[in-house]
């Protein structure tokens, strides 16, 4: 009966958890879909969103306004990233470009450490902290939020490059950008609003799980890595494969710490991401590659 | 062939000129010292920045302050500091900095127990005073020449906080723990000590000190028989915890260590603080204190000032407040910045009324507070209340 | 004629200490840049010449400082045994991890690389009854070659500085040698390689172990001059800081690998007086240098300077 019951809570932070990890492993299919490239800065992306809600609402903005502006703010960041450090670098090799996006964290977190400061902090939850027994689990309503928010976001993103035209215009430009360009697509436009969506979504966990979790500065490097790790297990480049990706690891972790140990609940991310790469590197939903000689 | 030799030429004479270059703009005269060097290393950024935020400003409020009032030996004071993040490499790295490049004449920090341990070999081999700022015992337990603390140590938390819980009848302890120095040994100390007061220990749980969620901890706490949690930590940690506690329903007694007497605390951990209770420095309920308290007026004169620059006070500042006129007290009394005689001085250093308490140093003891030094503080709506 | 620049390079570095000897500039962070050199020169082995991509090289390193801090504090062996044990082991774990890992290629071998460094980071964190946790395991006995104990600033600097010397010739002598030019073989095309009957395999595994036993006798070194070790000498940012270096010299040049190395040595160290811009500046060069200097900070250079010399000379690497 014991086990029963902790497996149950353990469930509820897993899903939680994993799908903050969604979001972000969304985020990095994404833009690797539209440009190749590993955005290291995703992680960032969590963190400006949260942080910008956070003091936006604490400088008296009304707090729904907040949270839309600090979507708003980190879309801007993300396509600025995208339009003054990966388009002058298209040409540049893996590891350039892997150094340039890991620059851009490091520059990002620096940003944040002189706007914000160093302190930590925290955002009031949508709609208060009451706790809802379920079984013999406990939730917070906050809870409900970030399962909700994120299946909503997903949904949407599905919607957006399964149905319509600026979204199937994107994943041509990843299947082969000189077709796409030739038939006319604004292949400079598309990587813009890949890279805008992208922050979009990090900026939305972001915002969902700030009132369970604190914010300072560097909270979006664990989270870019652990987003990284979902986007690998579900298969590099396979959106839907990253956000079960995103949900299956908060699920190890989660149990993981549980029944394992708490403290090695971390390695688990990259323990996934080594046994995936090792045996089957396109990830559990990805295609196989093959290599132009 | 020619072309890779004058690159490689070129790449390695360009490297040196580089750090030859560096060195001549860098190198500092070596001075006739006008000033009295204090250095400093504090967690200003990390998960503990909110011990090493108010050091710092208390430190910067009272250097100038005594700088104001015509300094130390006729000299003013200099305060040299860094930020280590909580990080125990950057405090060796950057207290090595402080005594080979900056000459400091005494060092006042540590904000956490880690940091100061990893430094205290090269304070020790350099023969210069260090005044910690941080809680575990084993920075002068064994007494080491050359170190001091101003904080009550985490055995001193531990009793006091067994001793409340027996008065509760309190007799089966859950333990959670961080993996920070301070952590570690706290918790080594209240392994040690729970026998004594008759508690048993049903649960040990750990958490990393930047993790962001405890509740898979505290659920399988929840599954156990415990009467009462403690969480011995510091930082951002316990609030998580604290936070994670109400919100799984666990309606036994929390308690903390002094690790989180700051308004800092009570900020993060919102309403799930109420009813917390801990042992801290009398300075949080400075204005409960009977008037008749010697700390009282001392308490009192830093918060007025502390308050009207920077918000709440908390102990952690007035740790800082402890080291630093300890300091200038030991220097007046040496007649020197000579860092052996600098150095008995603060070890002669009696009857010192602090933030933390009354102070009586000696050769075996290296703090010199005592258990009485403690108050046992519980919040209540938002706010430190004295309990006794 | 390599040798006439490693040879105007060691005396200019022989010299500095006697012409400033109280310098903390030289003395202290000069140990630090002969040791980010080593690491560096091996690092460019692997990543310059076999062209391969390693985001987890910090791990070796650490590997190595906590071999020589565990055995030598907690089991009270020699430390130059310790060192011995941390070299098997190093040799022993990039070994096995290197055919998985090395199968792979670009981003995906960057992230596998990736994912190793931070697990055993994870480890040497967690493990703490062994490794002593975040804050580390110190009071580290330190190191005597036949009784001369290396125990003053200036004692490490000549020994870093020696350890270095031999570091740089003996990558001079493998990129001279028929393992360079398999390995340039490697670096321009696999396929093409193979089918000239270089085993691929066997040579990128080879240089990976080397690079990585470098690191260790690093680690083991470092260990012994800081008297303390911590994970967060051998994290992930170190492990970008090590990239960074390579690539910043400009790759395949083992020079380029040492420019690297005192660079971003000396940039922290001057980036102090910033302290909170200090993040801020270290991305945005970083970032700066990769987008407009890819080939490194070294050609960028060359460039500019044949500008001003009539004809534009080439600045790639041979």
């Amino acid at each position: 009966m014991r086990m029963y019951e902790q497996l149950l809570q353990y469930l509820i932070t897993g899903i939680t958890v994993g799908s903050a990890y969604a979001l972000v492993g969304l985020g990095f299919a994404i833009i690797y879909n539209a440009s190749d490239v590993v955005n290291f800065a995703q992680g960032e992306f969590v963190m400006i969103g949260a942080m910008s809600a956070i003091f936006l609402n604490a400088a008296g903005v009304p707090y729904v306004l907040s949270l839309a502006l600090a979507i708003a703010i980190t879309v801007a960041v993300g396509m600025a990233l995208e339009k003054f450090a990966i388009e002058p670098a298209r040409n540049a090799s893996v590891v350039s470009t892997i150094i340039i996006t890991i620059g851009a964290s490091i520059l990002l977190r620096g940003a944040a450490l002189l706007i914000w400061g160093k302190d930590i902090y925290g955002l009031k939850p949508f709609t208060g902290e009451q706790t809802i027994h379920l079984g013999p689990a406990t939730l917070l309503p906050q809870n409900l939020w970030v399962m909700g928010g994120t299946a909503i976001s997903v949904l949407l993103v599905k919607y957006f490059f399964d149905h319509t035209t600026t979204g199937k215009a994107i994943l041509a430009c990843s299947y082969n950008k000189k077709a796409a360009y030739l038939v006319g697509i604004n292949v400079k436009k598309m990587l813009l609003i890949s890279y805008g969506l992208s922050a979009c979504l990090g900026a939305i966990a972001g915002i969902l799980i700030a009132p369970i979790t604190f914010f300072t500065y560097n909270a979006g490097v664990m989270l870019g890595l652990k987003g990284f790790s979902a986007a690998i297990l579900g298969g590099m480049g396979n959106p839907m494969g990253a956000v079960a990706g995103g949900l299956m690891l908060g699920l190890l972790e989660s149990i993981g710490a549980g029944l394992i140990s708490s403290g090695y609940k971390d390695a688990i991310a990259f323990i996934i991401i080594l046994l995936v790469l090792f045996f089957k590197p396109s990830g559990l939903f990805g295609k196989s590659e093959g290599e132009r000689v | 062939m020619y072309r890779t030799m004058t690159k490689s030429l070129l790449s390695a004479i360009l490297s040196v000129c580089f750090m030859v270059l560096l060195t001549f703009f860098m190198t500092a005269p070596v001075q006739a010292s006008g000033t009295i060097k204090i250095g400093s290393f504090l967690a200003l950024t990390g998960p503990a920045s909110f011990l090493g935020d108010p050091e710092l400003k208390t430190l910067q409020m009272y250097v100038d302050e005594i700088n104001q009032k015509g300094g130390v030996l006729g000299k003013k004071l200099e305060l040299i500091y860094y930020d280590t993040s909580g990080k125990a490499k950057v405090a060796k790295d950057v207290v090595k900095r402080l005594i080979k490049k900056d000459r400091v004449d005494l060092i006042i920090g540590g904000s956490t127990s880690g940091t100061t341990l990893a430094v205290i070999d090269i304070v020790e081999r350099e023969r210069i005073p260090l005044i910690s700022l941080a809680g575990s015992i084993r920075i002068i337990k064994p007494v080491k020449k050359w170190v001091f603390k101003t904080p009550h140590t985490d055995r001193m938390a531990a009793a006091k906080i067994f001793e409340d819980m027996k008065k509760r009848n309190i007799s089966k302890v859950a333990l959670i723990t961080g993996n920070g120095g301070f952590d570690k040994s706290g918790r080594a100390q209240c392994l040690d000590l729970a026998p004594s007061y008759g508690i048993k220990i049903v649960a040990d749980e750990s958490y990393n000190n930047a993790d962001t969620d405890m509740t898979t901890q505290l659920t399988k706490i929840r599954a156990t028989d415990a009467e009462a949690i403690l969480n011995f930590g510091f930082g951002k940690a316990p609030a998580i915890v604290t936070k994670n506690v109400r919100q799984l329903d666990i309606k036994l007694p929390l308690y903390q260590s002094h690790g989180v007497a700051s308004k800092k605390f009570i900020e993060l951990a919102g309403k799930a603080a109420d009813g917390v209770r801990l042992p801290a420095a009398a300075l949080i309920v400075a204005e409960q204190l009977p008037d008749n308290d010697p700390q009282k007026p001392v308490l009192l004169a830093y918060k007025k000032k502390y308050e009207a620059k920077y918000g709440p006070v908390s102990t952690f500042g007035g740790h800082a407040y402890d080291g630093l006129f300890i300091a200038v007290e030991a220097i007046e009394r040496a007649g020197s910045v000579d860092k052996a005689k600098v150095r008995d001085e603060i070890e002669k250093t009696k009857g010192f009324v602090g933030t933390g308490g009354v102070f009586n140093m000696s050769p075996e003891d290296h703090l010199g507070l005592g258990l009485d030094a403690f108050k046992m503080v519980e919040i209540e709506n938002g706010a430190w209340k004295l309990l006794y | 004629m390599r040798l006439l620049g490693l040879g105007i390079f060691a005396l200019i570095i022989a010299v500095l200490p006697i012409l400033f000897p109280e310098n903390y500039y030289i003395t202290v962070v000069g140990v630090t840049m002969f040791f980010n050199v080593i690491l560096a020169v091996g690092l460019n082995l692997f990543m310059g010449y076999a062209g391969q991509i390693s985001l987890g090289h910090a791990a070796f390193f650490g590997l190595g400082a906590y071999a020589s801090a565990i055995l030598t504090t907690k089991f009270g062996w020699n430390p130059w045994a310790a060192m011995g044990a941390g070299i098997i082991l190093v040799w022993l774990i990039s070994y096995l991890v290197a055919k998985p890992i090395l199968r792979l290629k670009g981003h995906y071998l960057a992230m596998a690389t990736l994912g190793f460094g931070i697990i055993i980071h994870i480890f040497l964190v967690q493990y703490d009854t062994l490794t002593g946790g975040p804050d580390g395991l110190s009071s580290i006995p330190e190191l005597s070659i036949f009784g001369w104990p290396i125990n003053t600033d200036l004692r490490w600097y000549a020994v870093s500085a020696v350890v270095m010397l031999l570091s740089i010739l003996f990558s001079l002598n493998i990129v001279a040698s028929k393992h360079g030019r398999a390995l340039k073989a490697v670096h321009g095309s696999e396929v093409a390689a193979e089918m000239m009957g270089i085993d691929t395999s066997k040579v990128k595994v080879h240089i990976f172990v080397i690079s990585a036993i470098m690191a260790s006798i690093t680690g083991s070194l470092f260990a012994h001059e800081q008297a303390f070790v911590s994970p967060d000498s051998c994290s992930f940012f170190f492990s970008i800081e090590l990239v960074t270096m390579v690539v910043l010299g400009g790759m395949a040049s083992t020079f380029g690998a040492v420019f690297g190395a005192a660079i971003l040595t000396y940039l922290p160290e001057f980036l102090v007086v910033f302290q909170d811009f200090k993040v801020l500046i270290f991305g945005g060069i970083l970032m700066f240098i990769m987008i407009f200097l890819p080939e490194g900070l070294f050609v960028g250079l060359c460039k500019f300077v044949s500008h001003f010399k009539q004809g534009g000379r080439q600045c790639l690497p041979s």
